[in-house]
């Protein structure tokens, strides 16, 4: 089994890599692009059996860093 | 009087870190990231700069999961002291020995010079050898020193009088300035500045000699 964990720095935390990306694509042109978030997609290929709840704890205790990151977690 | 110098695979001031703490008296050995204890009877840890595992993931994410750093924080939750550098501040962080995070350089660029600290406190161990307000010249390079944490933790921090520097002119885009901080205790600082790297003339400068030379008269009086 598989899961799909999305990370991505919590609102009101500066993003400047987010921030560039947006610069740039308005210098491409793209002029409606009113603001870009940057995150992490984490695929994790898991023992049957495993539970959501084992995602919860490994992304407490390393995949996010719940100071400045939240995280959702997709079971697939 | 007994420092201990933790090396991960990446790490790449262990040896610098070293140096000064012998310079400044102490009794020196080296801990590998897989060794789950410190040796007996030492008085201080430091946590060096670099790029522990690479900065995989997040800096210093997976250096604060190794076995040496478990027996770090529980020597910092006895009441030992601990000084972490640059990737070693972020590892400190990580483990939660200190509050907050280092994020990304606002101006996303590796910033290697050297900069004017101010010194935001002399009541620590290891910022007695200074007066609150000096001026010092340490050297940065970092490109995650944009140290980040919420309000009421940055409110707590200054109200408790446990920022140690200040950036004079902030490079980063660290909040409040911030360049590094004590814990509650006071016994552990974690800085993003080498302090080691200002420790002999042939650096350039000296002005991080203080650290390293007050800790070391504190220490032995204990």
């Amino acid at each position: 089994m598989k899961a799909r964990v999305h990370v991505m720095l919590k609102n009101g935390v500066l993003d400047p890599q987010g921030e560039a990306v947006r610069h740039a694509l308005g210098a491409m042109g793209f002029d409606k692009v009113e603001g870009v978030r940057q995150g992490k997609v984490i695929d994790l290929t898991l023992a049957e059996g495993s539970s959501e709840a084992d995602v919860t704890d490994m992304c407490e205790k390393l995949l996010a860093n719940t100071v400045i990151e939240s995280y959702s977690i997709e079971m697939l | 009087m007994k420092a201990a110098v933790v090396v991960f695979p990446g790490s790449n001031c262990d040896r610098d870190l070293a140096v000064a703490f012998e310079q400044a008296g102490f009794d020196v050995s080296m801990v590998w990231h897989k060794d789950s204890a410190l040796p007996e009877g030492v008085d201080i840890v430091g946590v060096p700069g670099g790029f522990s595992y690479g900065d995989y993931l997040r800096c210093g994410a997976i250096a604060a999961q190794s076995p040496i750093c478990k027996a770090v924080v529980e020597h910092a939750n006895r009441g030992g002291y601990a000084l972490g550098v640059c990737n070693g501040f972020q590892v400190l962080t990580e483990t939660g020995v200190l509050p907050g995070a280092l994020l990304r350089n606002a101006g996303l660029k590796y910033i290697c010079r050297t900069v004017d600290l101010k010194v935001a406190t002399s009541d620590s161990v290891f910022t007695e050898g200074y007066n609150a307000g000096d001026v010092i010249g340490i050297p940065i390079a970092h490109h995650d020193g944009n140290y980040f944490a919420d309000a009421d933790t940055v409110a707590q921090l200054q109200d408790q009088d446990r920022v140690a520097f200040t950036y004079a002119d902030n490079p980063n885009g660290s909040i409040a300035d911030i360049a590094g901080i004590l814990s509650e205790n006071r016994k552990v600082l974690g800085m993003m500045p080498h302090p080691e790297r200002a420790a002999d003339e042939g650096h350039g400068g000296t002005d991080g000699v203080a650290v390293f030379r007050a800790l070391m008269g504190i220490v032995a009086t204990a």
